[in-house]
């Protein structure tokens, strides 16, 4: 579903180069954790795979479903299932939720021929979904995560996740700043949109994510590449041995 | 009145000058207000103000005002439907008032037109000082209007709107009110119409001790031609809270000024406005604020964006006298740079004659936040459609403020309007 080939990615200001020939092959159905000390280029990652503009692949290539994604603008990338799940996400004031959900969820629609949904039909998705991230509809009155608790913000992600039914979830960074039972939350959103259609790269500092969201496998970044790939218990040996071993290896 | 060389009169002077000439017989007032017209129509004829004058630097009505077009009698304006829905409406279609209004309890209504003949009107045609520009314009062919008293105690049930509309040529109207010392009221001053004209507005408005009045100004003249300069001037009583929304939507060469004094203690004044620059139009909104006495609050924010090669202004001052201690005046004013032809010039002043104040004041001169663009792409929203809702919603927080649902949503739908038309 995801191939990455020997990507190579800088800041477009200032020319810094964060990702530096990266491989990685994500199928259908799969979840790869991808995991890395502070600097590694987790979160650029991220970006370039959602076309933020800040960043300039200079060399290789991303292939979704087999095409190249790098011509194609943010708006265009989520509509073919790509969805990034913030690490921090962004407050808009003036922006209500609910809107924001409705104009989203129809602009995919529109983008893939599909009609828009009636009023009553995006209310109830929306009542269900929020009910089972245990959300206050009250809170989608407000404007978009303004005001918002980090947990809060966190779920909102995940209900626009479920909302849009991506076929390709980036989380990035989805635990940092969540208590154990937001964590617990957020991860049995996470686990209810696994499938075997769907592919999921999990960004996480700490294995603590990967114990409610179970990788099929784990691949260490580091310097901008995956110095080293492998299961689930790759990331309880880098619990145990933190990266220098691993980096060491791989230097 | 300065003694000036009289200059060479512009053509719109002289269109203005020749008006009042043929428009002297059928103007209606009493001895004294024709005094008043006199005096105005002096004023003209020293010049409109230019960029020297310090209250019109940004706005050179002289050099802009371009043309000034004849009355037209026989123009058709048409009432339009209330910005809320269920007010009462009190329409002016081009420059005259009716006889038969809506009634509303509590309410009495009179026709300017009957108030000028009536030995009392004079006073309130007095000009605010020699750069008064748009009060002794007003001043000098005012013909009609309503004048609007509210029951001492009386909260109204429906909103009012005070429509002006034009449908060409020239209207000066007079709407004044007043809200009777713990009355409650929403009112709708709307600007509006389909010609060329060139509109002049006033409204003194007294705000009765423990009152309550908010006063929404929407003004969508059309941007080809049209030249509206509206005065909003408001006196507030002890206890007091006025809120004023002002809109500006529309309109070639466009001035509106709100002054108000807050005179009794405890009294409260919120100013929030939007204008909504597109085109070659000018549009400019100028406040002046007196605290007068001891503890009273005030804060005032004005949200502008600006495509085309609109121009805009903000004036604020903001006079703290001696004797008004434990003042509170907060004042900003944002701006969406959207065109590189576009401009907004913003004056803050503050004159503080207390020592125990808070008073602040913050301008800021933005594009579209990235990040904010790059959040709603990678939601599959695209790019015009993600720019057109942070447009909005940069000038929907100043509207939401307002707090009150039907209010709230109504002010939308004129933003949705002019997004539809201008996006």
């Amino acid at each position: 579903m995801l191939e990455i080939r020997n990507l190579h990615a800088r800041i477009a200001e200032d020319g810094t180069e964060i990702i530096r020939g990266l491989n990685l092959t994500v199928n259908k159905g799969e979840v790869a954790a991808i995991m890395g000390p502070n600097g590694s280029g987790k979160s650029t990652l991220s970006y370039v795979l959602a076309g933020r503009e800040d960043y300039e692949v200079t060399e290789g290539d991303i292939l979704y479903d087999g095409e190249s994604i790098l011509d194609l603008d943010p708006a265009e990338r989520a509509a073919k299932g790509i969805f990034l799940a913030f690490q921090y996400p962004m407050e808009i004031p003036g922006v209500a939720t609910m809107e924001f959900l409705k104009v989203a969820m129809n602009a995919q629609r529109k983008a893939r021929g599909e009609e828009p949904l009636s009023i009553p039909d995006f209310l109830k998705r929306v009542k269900a979904a929020s009910g089972d991230l245990s959300m206050d509809m009250a809170m989608l009155k407000r404007p978009l995560n303004v005001g918002f608790s980090g947990g809060e913000k966190k779920r909102a992600e995940i209900l626009q996740m479920k909302l849009l039914e991506p076929k390709l979830c980036v989380l990035d960074e989805t635990d940092s700043g969540l208590d154990i039972d937001a964590l617990k939350i957020v991860a049995d959103g996470v686990n209810a949109l696994r499938s075997p259609d769907r592919a999921m790269v999990v960004i996480t500092h700490y294995q603590r994510l990967l114990e409610y969201i179970v990788p099929d496998s784990v691949h260490v970044l580091y310097r901008g590449q995956v110095i080293k790939s492998g299961d689930k218990n790759l990331a309880l040996e880098l619990e145990e041995n933190g990266y220098a071993g691993i980096i060491g290896e791989a230097a | 009145m300065n003694i000036h060389a009289v200059p060479q009169l512009t053509p719109a002077e002289t269109a203005l000058v020749d008006a009042f000439g043929e428009r002297l017989s059928l103007l209606p007032g009493d001895g004294a207000v024709m005094v008043k017209r006199d005096d105005a129509i002096e004023q003209v004829k020293t010049g409109l103000p230019t960029k020297r004058v310090e209250s019109w630097h940004y706005t050179d009505l002289r050099r802009l005002l371009t043309s000034v077009p004849a009355f037209d009698e026989t123009a058709k304006a048409e009432a339009v439907a209330p910005v809320l829905e269920g007010s009462a409406v009190f329409s002016v279609l081009n420059g005259r008032s009716s006889e038969k209004t809506a009634k509303v309890e509590g309410v009495t209504v009179t026709r300017v037109a009957d108030k000028l003949t009536d030995g009392s009107f004079a006073p309130a045609l007095e000009p605010r000082g020699s750069d008064d520009a748009v009060g002794a314009l007003n001043t000098a062919f005012v013909a009609d209007g309503y004048f609007l008293d509210i029951a001492e105690g009386v909260e109204l049930s429906q909103p009012i709107e005070l429509q002006n509309v034009q449908a060409g040529g020239q209207t000066h109207v007079r709407l004044p009110v007043r809200v009777g010392n713990g009355a409650k009221a929403v009112i709708v001053e709307r600007q509006t119409g389909t010609g060329d004209a060139f509109v002049s507005s006033v409204a003194n408005v007294t705000v009765g001790d423990g009152a309550e009045l908010t006063w929404l100004i929407v003004q969508e003249q059309p941007d080809a031609a049209a030249t509206h300069l509206g005065q909003f001037n408001a006196w507030i009583g002890k206890d007091a809270k006025l809120v004023v929304f002002v809109m500006n939507a529309g309109g070639k060469l466009v001035r509106q000024e709100i002054n108000v004094a807050a005179k009794g203690e405890g009294s409260t004044f919120t100013l929030r406005g939007i204008n909504l620059l597109a085109g070659d139009t000018h549009t400019d909104v100028t406040m002046v604020l007196d605290h007068a006495v001891p503890h009273t609050e005030s804060t005032e924010v004005i949200r502008n964006v600006v495509t085309g090669k609109a121009r805009g202004v903000f004036q604020g001052r903001i006079n703290v006298h001696q004797y008004a201690q434990k003042t509170d005046a907060k004042m900003a004013c944002n701006t969406l740079l959207l065109s590189d032809d576009g401009e907004f010039s913003t004056k803050p002043e503050l004159e503080i004659f207390a020592d125990d104040v808070q008073c602040g004041h913050g301008a800021t001169v933005t594009e579209i936040d990235r990040n904010h663009l790059f959040y709603l792409m990678a939601r599959g929203i695209e790019e015009k459609t993600a720019r057109g809702l942070l447009v909005k919603a940069f000038v929907a927080e100043v509207i939401e403020e307002l707090e009150d649902e039907a209010i709230v949503d109504a002010l939308e739908g004129r933003l949705d309007k002019w997004f539809a038309e201008h996006g």
